[in-house]
């Protein structure tokens, strides 16, 4: 993580941030900055604070010290339908009770798009069936989501994601019940969406995926202390042995390393 | 695909079907009323018993009963998303409870329909605000506090009734029963309710898309930019008063909020934009309908329509339940 620069290039800035759940300290005073066609993957052991951090990037709650920029503008400068249009966030999980077509669900997205009394247009149809496309979903429009499965719900709450067309991606457990194939093929869209100009920050739970798509790091350890940099910096067996509680090895591998646990 | 143009579609036929009840209304009874005599009738050109039966006793009380039926639709469509909860219809947070109390209380103290109105709304009001307060509490407002919160009030106001049945004299049990099932025969002033209704639609339309995104989860609707918590609080206040207004004119009425939302859900999917307004007509047909039976069936006893509108709704329910699921 380089200084914060004086620019607004960045597309999220932290500058001294905190957070406090409680009397427990989730991480202290850190500052980062996240530009175009960077992806940071947030680290750590449960309930260490990443969602909490993610969501504090995204506005959702109010960090405890320290703030949080978007485009260089803090965030309580914005107006809750413009920042809609600026930053996404999936969600840990997708609470449904009500049933509704895949192709509605992935339509919510384009809401901060539409006026108070707008109506999806066929613009935003497609924008929709594209997105389905991309999760692998284009046949399955009609179908209800309470009869899907865990990891095609994933998907499917990926799509309205991409529907809501964010510049910043804010990503928590993208991976989650997704089997291998779609594992992969989500982080490289993500990673796809950074080299087309955006930038993601997202919470993974895995090192060595970690390790192939991120350019930066943020490794909690659970106990309030807070590790960021490259992969290079950050990556390293006794730093992640320390913050997950596990004895971890690297192993070199074609030149790449990657972590099992002991 | 939901569109403007498939909500227009849908609330024309629905308001055609509602026609077709209110001439189905208005012309049956004890005095059976030629289509051309009711016509006559509303338009002010014919005089005579017919038209007096027409104007004076049967369109107020299809009005009431047709005005009823929409705002306990909406308000069970609204009390929906705001518990996200399917089980959750208008009466779940006691606001029934609140304006049985007051109304039994009128009632056996032998008070006149008016002051009987007045205290039904204001038991309403009353509930209201006392789950409001309770559930507000520490400033927290989840939906699993609001509904215990509304629940237990609810029940405690089922106390109160029981033992203000157990007290009552023989002659007014009657009434209050009736009360307590809806009974929509001393129904005279619905126009107050109908503007209410209108009020109420009026008021919610604009933000149908936001519930939408609501009902995909707090966290969804938040990064999307809906303001959540102004939006609980209105969805709140408005389906309470909508209530409020219901049973305060015929009482209460069962299963018109629980049903109606989902009998429109099935029909049309769950675009609030659609099911809002169409949950209104529908519901004013579905109790019009009922209520017209209830008095014609077995004539010249007059049921209450709080038992028809159950004896309808459920097995139609059931029925597209089933079909459903396949």
């Amino acid at each position: 993580m380089e200084p914060v620069p004086a620019a607004s290039s960045s597309f999220l800035e932290a500058d001294r941030l905190a957070l406090q759940i409680g009397e427990r300290w989730l991480c202290c005073e850190f500052s980062l900055s996240l530009g175009a066609g960077e992806c940071l993957v947030l680290l750590g052991p449960n309930g260490a604070g990443k969602t909490t951090l993610l969501h504090t990037f995204a506005g959702l709650r109010t960090p405890t010290a320290g703030t949080v920029r978007l485009a260089g503008r803090p965030l309580g400068d914005w107006a809750s339908g413009e920042v809609a249009r600026y930053r996404g966030l999936l969600p840990q999980q997708q609470p449904d009770h009500f049933s509704s077509t895949v192709l509605e669900t992935v339509l919510v997205g384009r809401h901060p798009h539409l006026g108070r009394w707008g109506w999806e247009s066929a613009e935003d149809e497609s924008i929709a069936r594209g997105a389905l496309q991309d999760v692998g979903l284009a046949d399955m429009d009609r179908r209800d989501i309470l009869t899907l499965s865990g990891g095609e719900r994933q998907r499917v709450a990926i799509a309205a994601l991409l529907a809501q067309a964010p510049r910043l991606y804010l990503l928590d457990e993208p991976t989650n019940h997704l089997d291998l194939h779609y594992q992969i093929q989500v982080l490289e869209l993500f990673r796809r969406k950074a080299g087309n100009g955006c930038a993601v920050a997202m919470v993974l739970h895995d090192i060595n995926l970690a390790a192939r798509y991120a350019d930066y790091i943020i490794l909690f350890d659970g106990r309030g202390g807070v590790v960021a940099g490259t992969c290079e910096q950050v990556l390293q067996a006794n730093r992640l042995s320390h913050a997950f509680g596990h004895p971890l090895e690297r192993h070199g591998l074609d030149g790449k390393s990657v972590f099992l646990p002991v | 695909m939901p569109g403007r143009r498939r909500a227009i579609r849908v609330s024309v036929s629905l308001a055609a079907v509602g026609v077709l009840a209110f001439a189905w209304a208005l012309s049956t009874g004890d005095v059976e009323v030629g289509m051309r005599q009711v016509l006559a009738a509303l338009l002010g050109t014919e005089q005579g018993l017919a038209a007096d039966v027409v104007r004076h006793l049967r369109l107020p009380r299809a009005v009431a009963v047709f005005v009823c039926g929409g705002l306990l639709a909406l308000a069970g469509a609204l009390m929906q998303v705001l518990l996200r909860n399917p089980l959750a219809d208008p009466y779940i947070l006691g606001i029934s409870g609140g304006a049985a109390v007051g109304a039994l209380c009128a009632m056996l103290l032998g008070l006149s329909p008016l002051a009987i109105d007045g205290a039904a709304f204001a038991g309403a009001l009353a509930a209201m605000l006392l789950v409001f307060g309770l559930a507000h509490g520490d400033g927290s407002w989840t939906q699993t506090r609001l509904l215990l919160t509304g629940v237990i009030v609810a029940a405690g106001c089922g106390a109160v009734i029981t033992l203000l049945l157990s007290l009552a004299p023989d002659t007014r049990i009657q009434s209050m029963l009736f009360w307590l099932m809806g009974d929509a025969s001393g129904a005279t002033r619905p126009w107050p309710a109908a503007v209410v209704l209108a009020i109420g639609l009026l008021v919610v339309l604009p933000f149908a898309r936001d519930l939408n995104v609501l009902a995909r989860g707090e966290t969804t609707a938040l990064t999307l930019g809906v303001r959540v918590q102004r939006l609980r609080y209105m969805l709140y206040v408005v389906a309470s008063l909508l209530t409020a207004v219901a049973v305060t004119l015929i009482g209460s009425v069962g299963f018109v909020g629980l049903i109606v939302p989902h009998l429109v859900r099935f029909a049309i999917g769950n675009d609030q934009r659609l099911l809002l307004p169409a949950a209104s007509l529908a519901g004013g047909v579905l109790l019009l309908v009922a209520d017209t039976t209830a008095r014609t069936i077995i004539a010249p006893v007059q049921l209450p329509v709080g038992v028809l509108t159950a004896l309808i709704g459920v097995p139609v329910f059931l029925f597209l339940l089933s079909r459903h699921r396949r």
